[in-house]
């Protein structure tokens, strides 16, 4: 059976031809090379420079580059489009999408297509960058994606995907455009090893998009860090969110989330580490937040939200609330501004801690408040609230902090 | 402190809340104490032919730059000897030096103002303790209180102006921009932004902590100028 496989595996390769496009070649254009081409076959793009746009992919075709050849859109409009399955494009450099406000022009659009591959692509100059419509079972791998968004509206995504199922995007850099990688109607989605950075909106954007994985990945500098919204079943793995600064700028901003889980994910120096709202039973463990404004900031209608062996370390607020409600579980998890002591020695406090500050109580009704941030009367008032709790939900604490920072 | 915990930013901020409640507080007494149990010998002085400017200045200088010197010294080696050099937390570390400087040369100047125009000495040590109590506490307490009742209205000019008169609130000010920035950018004020997000903060507030300095001192010469003995 094994050989009856690799039988069929190899004469599919042997069938395909090799067509060499290049300036002085028969064939000087992508476009002409994909007419001739038959199924199967592979385009080899030699270096220089292709003026073309609008190359549509309508048979299973590979299409390599050698040495990264540059493929120009003149702004004229979308560059490649793959309406077919089994389709490979590896090595190109893309510049000069077209912009327009009324169609998403894209570097490399796949639409209504099975088993892809997209890798070691560069583009710039883009509006979208690799846009999967309806697409599945693809991979997206090692491309990258450089913008020069300036403004939100006439900028686009770097990989977006649309109604597209089980999708690996992996190891890509995407920088400078609204949303590093965005994902809409999309299930079963691996995303591990990327990294987005100095993205105008957001370095990963989820909506409506259930049972997605990502891993690994690299958020940092992003205008408004990570956003998963309305998302079910969501898993995030050891994944860094940094220097997501600005007044409405989060690590990782969940909305409408349930059944997530967020696990060994590092959150240093952002505004608001993670931000959440109307989400529910959703497992925080092991994450580490090091020096951000407000660690957490709950906004509201999340219940049974389970918080264990976390570090909190410097942060500026660990918790910050805004009811007195409070259904979420914080346990063993370690703070760098807990004071208690441990007479029994067995590595948990024996005095719970409060996470919640009056001061951060304060800072929510006059935000102005903030200047006082870490003066002696705060102190004060902070000290006699934790005697006595009556602004902030008096079951929220921490009833077994750890002593020493959780692994 | 250091051996215990390995973290110099974590150090710095327990720094911090020393210096901006402890340094006031010991420039103050020790200001006001100096003043008092010398004032036999300083009547003394003034009956030489010394200008009485370099009799007070001198008296002001010896005490307020032995306690800033002793605070960066203490403060200094112990980190040095650690190896704060080699952290990234050198530029934090300076400006907690700094501004502790700044507080001792403040709060020593207003202790001598206050020591030169109250005669009595009890008296003296009241208003003393209580200009510490009201820059340290009572100040933010207003403030706040300030900050509730007048929510309605655009205050970030006003909060920002606010800390501008007090120096404990000043100097903690400088060394939340370096530690908790992440915090403070999180408020939408355009003020604030302007404020926090560029160099101008850090500027505005080293000139402001001169002023204070510079202000009291000058008032001490002219005072003492013309004070009858």
């Amino acid at each position: 059976m094994f050989y009856l496989f690799t039988f069929l595996f190899f004469s599919n390769l042997l069938r395909g031809n090799t067509i060499t496009v290049c300036a002085n070649c028969e064939v000087k254009t992508i476009s002409e090379g994909v007419n001739i081409a038959v199924e199967f076959d592979t385009l080899l793009i030699k270096k220089g420079t292709y003026k073309e746009y609008n190359i549509l992919i309508d048979k299973p075709l590979t299409i390599k580059g050698d040495s990264y050849p540059i493929v120009d859109g003149e702004e004229k409009g979308e560059i490649i489009r793959i309406v077919s399955d089994n389709v490979t494009i590896d090595g190109l450099f893309i510049i000069n999408v077209g912009t327009s406000y009324t169609s998403d022009y894209a570097a490399i659009r796949v639409v209504k297509s099975e088993n892809f591959t997209i890798k070691n692509v560069v583009l710039e100059k883009l509006f979208f960058g690799i846009y999967l419509e309806k697409s599945n079972n693809g991979r997206v791998y090692h491309n990258k994606i450089i913008g020069d968004a300036i403004d939100e509206y006439n900028s686009g995504n770097g990989i977006q995907l649309w109604y597209s199922k089980n999708v690996v995007v992996e190891k890509n850099i995407v920088q400078h455009v609204r949303d590093g990688i965005y994902l809409e109607f999309s299930d079963n989605i691996t995303i591990k090893d990327n990294t987005s950075t100095d993205n105008l909106r957001y370095g990963l954007h989820f909506m409506f998009s259930n049972d997605d994985v990502y891993t690994n990945n690299l958020f940092e500098n992003n205008g408004a860090g990570v956003a998963v919204m309305f998302s079910k079943r969501i898993k995030m793995v050891n994944n860094t969110f940094r220097k997501n600064w600005g007044t409405a700028a989060f690590g990782m901003l969940l909305k409408e989330i349930n059944d997530a889980e967020i696990v060994g994910n590092t959150f240093e120096e952002n505004t608001i580490g993670v931000n959440i709202e109307g989400s529910n039973r959703i497992v925080y463990e092991k994450n580490n937040f090091i020096k951000n404004g407000w660690a957490i900031k709950v906004l509201g209608a999340c219940y049974a939200n389970t918080f264990s062996r976390n570090n909190f370390l410097h942060n500026s607020f660990d918790i910050s609330y805004n009811s007195k409600l409070n259904d979420n579980v914080f346990n063993q998890n370690y703070w760098s501004a807990y004071t208690g002591y441990d007479l029994d020695k067995n590595g948990i406090g024996d005095v719970p801690y409060r996470p919640v500050k009056l001061f951060s109580y304060i800072v929510n009704k006059t935000p102005e408040t903030i200047v006082l941030l870490r003066s002696l009367f705060m102190d004060i008032i902070d000290f006699s609230e934790k005697v006595s709790p009556v602004f902030t939900p008096d079951n929220l604490l921490d009833a077994n902090p750890l002593m020493k920072k959780a692994l | 402190m250091l051996f215990l915990n390995n973290d110099v930013s974590k150090a710095v901020i327990t720094l911090m809340n020393i210096i901006i409640v402890l340094v006031p507080l010991i420039g103050t007494i020790f200001g006001v104490m100096y003043f008092y149990n010398s004032k036999e010998f300083t009547e003394l002085l003034l009956a030489q032919p010394i200008k009485r400017s370099s009799i007070f200045s001198g008296q002001y200088l010896g005490v307020a730059g032995s306690l800033a010197l002793s605070l960066v010294l203490g403060l200094g080696i112990p980190f040095v000897a650690y190896g704060i050099f080699r952290s990234n937390a050198i530029f934090d570390f300076t400006l907690l030096l700094v501004t502790g400087a700044f507080l001792t040369l403040i709060f020593t100047a207003l202790s001598f103002n206050i020591a030169l125009t109250n005669e009595n000495k009890i008296k003296g040590f009241g208003y003393a303790v209580l200009l510490w109590l009201f820059m340290a506490v009572i100040y933010d307490g207003l403030f706040l209180m300030s900050l509730i009742v007048f929510k309605e209205y655009p205050l970030d000019s006003f909060s920002l102006t606010a800390t501008m008169f007090n120096p404990i609130d000043l100097s903690r000010t400088l060394i939340l921009l370096k530690l908790d920035i992440s915090a403070l950018l999180g408020y939408t004020g355009a003020v604030f932004k302007q404020f926090f997000g560029t160099n101008q903060g850090l500027t505005v507030s080293l000139i402001m902590l001169i002023l204070w300095t510079v202000l009291p001192v000058w008032r001490l010469v002219v005072i003492s100028k013309k004070k009858d003995f």
